[in-house]
C-alpha cells in the first residue's frame, strides 16, 4: 500500500479539489492520499467528494491553519 | 451518488470563463461527469491563444480592470485558465464547440484548439446531454 501527498499549501479553490481527485485516481485501492492545504473552504468540501466518491477519510487535523486530511481510495 | 453537469459557455468574458472551468472541475472533482459546451462570445477563447483574452465582464476599464483583477487574482494564488482547462480534460470532462457559432463568425477548425475539443456540435447534443445532467447552467 502507498502512501500519495497531495500538497496544496498556498493554493485556492478549486485546485485542492481537483488535485486531491487527481490523486485518488492514480491511487489504487486501499493506497493513502494525503492531501496538505490552507484554504479554509476545501478542508470542508474534500471530505465531501469523498464522500461521494464512496471513499474513506481515515484523519483529519488543522494545526496554525494547515490542515492534513488522510483519505483510504 | 454520480450525476451530470452540463454547462454552456455563451459568455467570453474572463471571470465567466472562470467561473465556468471552476464549476465544471468541482463537478468532476467530486465524481460527477462534466461538459462545457462553447457557444457564440464563449467560442472565442477555444481559438488558438484565445483563452485569457476575454475582457473582464464589469469594470473593464479598458483593460486597466483586468489587469487589477488579474494582479489580485495571481497574490491569492488562483490557477490560470489554461491550467484549469487541463484538469478539467485530465479529470474526463468534455470540451464542446458549437458548430453554428463557427459558420456565423467564420471559424474555422484550424482556428480552435482542435486537441483539446471533444467534439462539434448542435443543440441537440447540449439536449440530450441536460436532459440526464442534475446540474445545468448558462453562463
Amino acid at each position: 500500500m502507498a502512501e500519495i501527498k497531495v500538497d496544496c499549501v498556498g493554493e485556492t479553490c478549486p485546485v485542492p479539489l481537483v488535485e486531491t481527485r487527481k490523486a485518488l485516481r492514480q491511487a489504487k485501492e486501499g493506497d493513502i492520499v494525503e492531501v496538505i492545504g490552507t484554504h479554509p473552504s476545501s478542508k470542508k468540501e474534500i471530505p465531501m467528494a469523498v464522500k461521494a466518491l464512496g471513499l474513506e477519510i481515515i484523519d483529519i487535523q488543522e494545526k496554525d491553519g494547515v490542515w492534513r486530511i488522510k483519505i483510504r481510495r | 451518488m454520480a450525476g451530470k453537469a452540463t454547462i454552456i459557455v455563451h459568455s467570453g468574458d474572463m471571470d465567466k470563463v472562470y467561473s465556468a472551468l471552476i464549476i465544471g472541475n468541482g463537478a468532476l472533482a467530486m465524481g460527477m461527469e462534466a461538459s462545457l459546451y462553447f457557444t457564440f462570445w464563449g467560442l472565442q477563447r477555444l481559438k488558438k491563444d484565445g483563452l485569457g483574452k476575454g475582457p473582464l465582464s464589469k469594470m473593464h476599464l479598458m483593460g486597466l480592470g483586468k489587469w487589477m483583477v488579474k494582479r489580485k487574482m495571481k497574490k491569492a494564488g488562483v490557477a490560470s485558465l489554461e491550467r484549469l482547462l487541463q484538469d478539467f480534460k485530465e479529470l474526463g470532462g468534455k470540451v464542446l464547440a458549437c458548430d453554428m457559432t463557427m459558420e456565423i463568425m467564420g471559424i474555422k477548425k484550424e482556428d480552435l484548439r482542435d486537441d483539446l475539443i471533444s467534439d462539434y456540435c448542435a443543440v441537440g447534443t447540449y439536449i440530450n446531454e441536460a436532459r440526464e445532467s442534475t446540474i445545468t447552467l448558462f453562463i
